[in-house]
């Protein structure tokens, strides 16, 4: 469909800025990090030179992070723990806030807004010191430095993104759709697991995707409330950069999380698709 | 027995009462309507039948039964929402099949009992679509296919031809008559459209206020109405003041300001000197020429005030000497002929002595 040149101008003009921001610090930095992790590490962080300067010195492209990586059975295994915490986190999340969010989204018009308030409110104060104030909550109690305590970290800051959107899709819900599946027989559960769920799986998806991948990243949370074994695929990737400086293997492993996560996002919407046509 | 009992049910929301103080019954088989202006109570009576809303006083009773401690998945009732309340993450078929399964019935008698019911409604090529891809009459179809499949006792349907354009609204109450005809279940239907009650039911109740005003067949509502509310509601009717002067078993005598003698037909329980006024449907009142014959008891001249062409017939107002204007019909059975007066030409109004009703007050 061909627009006329006045609105092809203005369609141009409104899609520039965001099209310009994401090439110039998204896609940019993503060729970089390719590029990056077939480098050698400078001395003191950053990237070898591409031509030696002295003999012996370590210069140009090498495969060898992807060895590493590949080599080791390590790295698949903190790969894997991240997933397993992410879906776990994921799931509690997701128990935690579809009750809150059809708490919300059944109350009366007037209440909803203040409620919802109330679930983004944490967001006002520091990331940290909220997680620092469970350092204070769970050391009388000995769970400290423990994987409990990351999950209760993880949950705790990633249960908004949880609710906003289940929220958002189940308070859009016509109410005559219950009447209508009562009417014809349905009691609670059954309107429940037939009518309500079924439609607010945009929801699920949507707040799972937005709990799920954050955590795989998450390293703050680990490394105050857990211990040395609880480390998570982020930890390992901050500790590359800001550790051991070794700039290549840390662009390695973000690069291969981003695979990973795209492997799971794919194959999750691969089995809904497939589920929702056997349906 | 009657299928349904409504006795003395009363709602109230606060300070207001929705319903007040009902009692009607539904027989078995019948085409019963509720019919009233918004707010009138006839949804929130609905609500109660259905199970959603529960009485503060009073009892429904189905087939003998009390229903006050059976919640509306028990009864075995259905309505057609006015929305239609379908599924959307269901296909047509899976609608259908919906209180089959929750019934808990074999998925063979599902199968077949499905396809059998969106026959019925002319939807058999339908089943596999999801209803967005629906056009609003094969919507309001499979809610209807979907209400109807496991043969509910009662069905109630709230108005749900609303949402319906007029064209196919009314072929929509043609294929209703006949269905209901065809499957033999009792339909208890909410609307606030006068022509649609009484083109498709058995019996109304015109309510109004939380009140039953009259429960009656189609014919005797419009016929012979009981009050003012219910001459005004059921189609048009002009309304003459005039005080009662004489009561007699073969008819009244009326006395209109600045009309004269009005003859009207008998009234039981109506007596000399009460003031009210003789309702007359526009159809009953003859336009004719000033000069012509005095064929009717009743005449009157006027003037022509307006008129409105509508096809098939003219209405025509007419103001009468003491400045009430009352409206005739006129059949427009000349092709080609839209007036047979002109605004401001005098006229003759005529109707016969039996015709119209006194309703006092």
């Amino acid at each position: 469909m061909a627009a006329p040149g006045g609105e092809r101008l203005t369609r141009w003009l409104v899609t520039a800025p965001p099209f310009a921001f994401l090439v110039l610090f998204f896609l940019v930095p993503a060729i970089i990090m390719v590029i990056a992790s077939f480098r050698f590490p400078g001395e003191f962080g950053g990237l070898a030179p591409l031509v030696a300067r002295q003999p012996g010195e370590e210069a140009g492209f090498t495969a060898e992070n992807y060895a590493i990586f590949f080599g080791d059975w390590i790295y698949a295994q903190i790969f894997a723990k991240s997933f397993a915490v992410a879906t776990l986190t994921t799931l509690v999340c997701l128990l935690m806030a579809y009750p809150l969010a059809l708490l919300i989204a059944r109350s009366p018009k007037r209440h909803r807004d203040l409620m919802v308030l109330l679930c983004v409110l944490p967001f006002a104060s520091n990331f940290l010191v909220r997680v620092y104030a469970w350092m204070i909550m769970l050391g009388p109690f000995d769970l400290l430095f423990s994987q409990f305590a990351v999950l209760c970290g993880l949950v705790y800051v990633h249960l908004p993104f949880m609710v906003l959107p289940l929220y958002t899709n189940l308070e859009k819900h016509d109410p005559a759709l219950l009447d209508a599946a009562q009417d014809l027989g349905a009691g609670g559960w059954q309107r429940f697991w037939r009518v309500t769920f079924p439609l607010s799986l945009p929801g699920v998806f949507a707040g799972s995707a937005l709990v799920f991948i954050p955590v795989l990243g998450m390293f703050a949370i680990p490394e105050i409330l857990g211990g040395i074994g609880d480390w998570l695929v982020g930890n390992m990737i901050k500790e590359a950069f800001l550790g051991v400086r070794d700039w290549p293997f840390g662009s390695m492993l973000s690069l291969m999380l981003t695979v990973a996560v795209l492997a799971v996002a794919g194959l999750a919407a691969f089995l809904a698709g497939k589920g929702l046509a056997r349906a | 027995m009657p299928l349904l009992e409504i006795r003395n049910v009363t709602r109230r929301f606060g300070p207001l009462t929705a319903v007040d103080g009902v009692s009607l019954s539904v027989e078995p088989g019948e085409f019963f309507t509720l019919l009233g202006p918004s707010g009138c109570g006839k949804t929130t009576l609905l609500r109660m039948i259905a199970g959603f809303d529960l009485p503060d006083a009073g009892q429904i009773v189905l087939d003998g039964r009390d229903m006050a401690d059976t919640p509306p998945e028990k009864r075995p009732i259905h309505t057609v929402f006015q929305s239609y309340a379908l599924f959307p993450h269901m296909t047509v078929a899976q609608n259908v099949a919906f209180p089959l399964k929750m019934a808990g019935k074999p998925a063979g008698e599902i199968g077949a009992a499905v396809r059998d019911v969106l026959t019925q409604v002319h939807l058999e090529a339908k089943g596999d679509a999801l209803p967005h891809e629906l056009s609003g009459g094969q919507k309001q179809r499979v809610a209807l296919a979907r209400s109807l499949v496991n043969r509910p006792r009662l069905l109630l349907l709230d108005e749900p031809l609303g949402a319906l354009d007029l064209k196919l609204r009314e072929e929509m109450q043609i294929e209703l008559i006949g269905l209901q005809r065809d499957i033999g279940i009792t339909f208890v239907f909410v609307t606030h459209s006068q022509p649609e009650a009484l083109a498709l039911s058995h019996r109304i109740a015109v309510m109004n206020a939380g009140r039953v005003e009259q429960l009656d067949e189609p014919s005797k509502l419009y016929g012979f109405p009981r009050n003012r509310f219910v001459a005004d509601f059921i189609g048009k009717c002009n309304m003459i003041e005039a005080t009662v002067t004489e009561a007699a078993p073969q008819g009244l005598r009326l006395a209109a300001k600045g009309l004269g003698e009005i003859a009207a037909p008998p009234a039981e329980g109506v007596r000399a000197g009460q003031v009210g006024v003789l309702a007359i449907r526009p159809e009953q009142v003859r336009i004719q020429g000033p000069d012509a014959p005095h064929e009717l008891k009743n005449h009157f001249n006027g003037t022509v005030h307006d008129f409105l062409y509508v096809g098939e017939v003219t209405t025509y107002v007419v103001e009468l000497g003491n400045g009430a204007r009352v409206e005739a019909l006129l059949a427009n059975s000349a092709p080609g002929r839209a007036r047979f007066f002109e605004i401001g030409e005098p006229v003759k109004v005529a109707w016969r002595h039996d015709a119209g009703v006194f309703l006092p007050g």
